[in-house]
This record gives structure tokens, sequence and C-alpha cells, in this order.
């Protein structure tokens, strides 16, 4: 579990994140979404340790990560994977390389040992005979599948996904979403996932934080979302006519 | 750059790739630049030689000069910074600009040692590149004397032997050393300091080119005014 409490970040005068306070649970996918310029970014990279922040506390299992020595951080770190937004392969490695890499920087497996364990999450992926691949071979939906591969070749306990829905198409942003549905279920880690997409809010939202100008201003599970009436998370989750359809038909169904 | 070192089995591959990349990769350009210029150091020399009384071993002599004093540790320093300046900052600028960075940071990993460190210790092989290119440039100045006729090889050889004074070497291998520091670390800062997108990057490895010459003749100045005067 990770909780936040009263978190502030700025940028000079900029006041990004204003006091945010919030909890995000193990085994469950936690959705931070709101409009662009919200804070959601700035929010996942204070979560990351990307960035320092000036009030508040971030605490991992009761561990709050700035009060860490530099060892312990280092100890700390290995435990998270990071999907980025543009999946963040290194580009003059191979898929294999890739995934690899996290192992061969904290563990002392032989190279046997650590293509065994990247061959077993490309599979777990669905991502079979891509391990000789450059990163620039592949579709951006394997790019992100590689990035989850990556992520939690070293079993983590917490993942953090920026977008990983962008630029893909919706039956690929589905598989995507389902695969760390399952992942975050099958090895009972804390999932974080900062995404525009009301697609995944609708279908893997266990909690979702809704952020408005640096402020937490809704939160609740992907059934609450459909019954709030919270104008500000309405206005934005059904922007459009599809999903106020959705929503209406929920309704309707439910009462 | 020097906190928190990566894992030494890695580092190893990462300095390996870079003598690669960084020192083998050059030696191509460096030897066709070095054997070019070196006959045209000759060739100008020689023809600015009309008096008979002025022996034709001179030519050697200032080939000899030019490339060990100038032409193969500053100039060849010079290109160095166009050619491997500009593939560090921006390969480093795209791994800024594509999170590559921020994800070796989330790992854990110091990404200053583990991107620039391995640079800096492969740039220190530098000298055997400019060793290459002294070598070629007064190879190239042979050739061009005796395909044009300039003077005898002796003469040329004779030239080559005249006046040495080994310090000159001592010199040019300590400008050396120290624009392979400044070639591992401008274009890096350039690189892992950079904001914004692929357009930047582009800036950034102009503005690094610019910048590691503009340090390089400097530090040639001022090296030369302390060492040789």
């Amino acid at each position: 579990m990770i909780e936040v409490t009263n978190l502030e970040k700025s940028f000079g005068d900029a006041h990004i994140l204003k006091g945010i306070s919030t909890t995000f649970d193990k085994g469950k996918t936690n959705l931070i979404i709101g409009q662009s310029g919200s804070g959601k970014t700035v929010f996942l990279k204070c979560l990351l340790g990307l960035f320092d922040y000036e009030k508040g506390k971030i605490a991992y299992e009761g561990q709050v990560f700035a009060e860490l020595s530099e060892a312990e951080k280092r100890n700390m770190r290995a435990k998270i994977g990071m999907v980025f937004q543009g999946s963040a392969l290194f580009d003059s490695m191979t898929i294999e390389e890739n995934v690899m890499f996290p192992l061969q920087m904290f563990t002392k497996q032989s190279k046997s040992e650590m293509q065994d364990r990247a061959n077993f999450v490309l599979n777990r992926v669905k991502l079979k005979d891509a391990n000789k691949k450059m990163p620039s071979e592949a579709s951006g939906g394997m790019q992100k599948r590689v990035a989850i591969a990556r992520a939690i070749v070293n079993n983590p306990k917490y993942l953090f996904c920026d977008e990983p829905n962008s630029g893909l198409d919706p039956k690929t942003a589905i598989v995507i979403d389902n695969l760390i549905k399952e992942i975050t279920e099958e090895y009972d880690i804390t999932t974080v996932i900062n995404t525009h997409d009301m697609n995944s809010v609708m279908e893997i939202g266990d909690k979702i934080v809704f952020l408005k100008d640096g402020l937490k201003a809704w939160e609740g599970s992907k059934d609450n979302i459909f019954q709030t009436d919270n104008e500000v998370v309405t206005d934005f989750v059904y922007s459009s006519n599809l999903f106020k359809k959705v929503r209406r038909m929920y309704i309707e169904d439910n009462t | 750059m020097f906190r928190k070192p990566t894992k030494w089995s890695v580092m190893k591959q990462l300095i390996l790739k870079d003598i690669d990349d960084l020192v083998i990769g050059s030696i191509g350009i460096v030897a066709f630049i070095s054997f070019f210029v070196g006959g045209v150091v000759t060739i100008q020399t020689a023809l600015n030689m009309d008096n008979p009384l002025i022996p034709r071993s001179l030519v050697g002599f200032a080939t000899r000069q030019s490339v060990i004093l100038e032409f193969a540790p500053t100039f060849i320093s010079v290109i160095m910074a166009g050619k491997v300046g500009s593939f560090i900052t921006s390969s480093i600028g795209t791994m800024r600009v594509t999170e590559q960075i921020d994800a070796l940071e989330v790992m854990g990993i110091n990404s200053l040692n583990y991107l620039v460190f391995p640079k800096f210790i492969a740039l220190t092989l530098y000298p055997f590149v400019i060793s290459i290119a002294m070598f070629l440039g007064i190879v190239g100045g042979l050739a061009a004397c005796v395909f044009g006729g300039y003077a005898s090889i002796d003469d040329y050889i004779t030239g080559l032997q005249e006046d040495f004074i080994p310090f000159h070497l001592v010199y040019a291998f300590l400008k050396t050393l120290l624009f392979a520091f400044v070639l591992a670390t401008v274009p890096s800062y350039h690189g892992y300091y950079m904001k914004g997108g692929a357009l930047e990057v582009g800036k950034a490895s102009t503005t690094s080119f610019v910048w590691t010459s503009v340090v390089i003749i400097l530090l040639n100045y001022i090296l030369t005014q302390m060492l040789l005067s």
C-alpha cells in the first residue's frame, strides 16, 4: 500500500500539487485521472521519487521514501516497476536485453537464468519470438507489452504506468488494460495508473483518484463513478455522448 | 558521475561499447583526414619555398612540427567535437526526451554514472587516435613529397629528424588528454540536461559542437602559452 499525505509541489511560483492525500491499495489497479495540466504527471513523478516535494509525505508500506538513506532508496526502487508513456525502451538493446536489464543490474543471476526469466515474462505478456528484435522493429502495442515485461521481470511490489494506452488502437488498449489488471491481481502488487482513457476507468478502475487544478476533487471506484453527482467528475468523465449513454444505461440497469 | 557506480559487469560492457563507438569508430575518418591534410601541409610548405638556399629537408621538418604540435591534437579534436561530440549529445539527448533516462532513475540507477562515466573512460584511449593521426599525417606528407616531386624521400626523412624536441610530444599528448576530457564531458552535459523534443536534440548537438570547439581552442591557447613559451 502507498499512503500519500498532504502532498504539495511547486515549480517556482506555479503551485502544482496543493495538498493531496490518498491511499493506493495492494492488489488493486489504482487510477489517477484528470484533465491535462491537473498535476497527474507531477503527482506520479513525486510518487516515483523523480521529483522532490515541499510538503507532505509518501509512504510505501509505512516507510517514508524521502526519509530513506540512499541505499534504502536504491533497494526500494528495485521493488518498483514503471511503464512509461512512450515505453522508454532502450534503443540500443534488443527486446530480450531490455527485459533482462533490471535483472542484470540488481541480481546475481547467470545469463541463462536471466534469459529464462525474460522468456517467462515475455510469454506472460504474450510476446513470443520477439526476443531478438530491436524496439524500433516492434509496434506500439508490442513496445508497451515489452515495457510491462521489463517492469515486472524483477517481481516488483509496485507497478506505475503513465498513460499506458496512449497512441494505441482501442483493441490493443483493452489488451494492455486487461494485462495490467491480470498482473496486478496475479502478483498482488500495488498498481498506480495515470490515464486519460475513460475506457480504462470503466473497465479496470478499482480505485480512481480524480485531480483538478492540483487538488483531489473526487475518489472512488469504477462503480461509484457511474453514480456520483460530483459535477466536476461528471463533466470530465461523461464529456462524450457515448459515455453519457453508457452512464444512463448503467443507472437504468441498476435501479 | 562517480557516486553510486554501476555494477562492474555492466560497466565493463558499456566501456567496451563506447570504445568501439567513440574510438575505433573514429579511426577511419581520422586516418583519411590526417593522410590528406598531412599531404596538403607538405605541398603548401614546398610551394612557398622558392629560395634555392633553403634546404628541401625543411619540408619534412615543417610537416612534422605542424602535424605533431597542432594538426593532430587540435584540428582532429575539433573534428572529433563534430563527430563524437554530436553523437554523444544526440544519443544522450534522445534518451532524455524518450524518458529512457527517467527509466534508469526509476530503477535506482545513477544515470550520470551509467551514461557518462563509460564515455569518459573510453576517451582515455583518445591519444591512441591522435598517435595514428600524427603517423598518417607525416606519411601523407611523405607521399605528397614523393608523388609531387617536391623533395626526395631522404630529404623528407632528414627533415623529420632535424631539431626534434621530445617535449613537443609530451605537450601534444597532454593537450590530447585534456581535449579527451572536454570531448567526453561538454557534449554529455548538453545531452543530459537538455529539455524539449526532437528539434531540441538537434539544437543541443549544434550547441554542443560549438561549445566543445570553443573550449578546445581556448584550452589550446592557454596550454601552448603555459607549456611552450
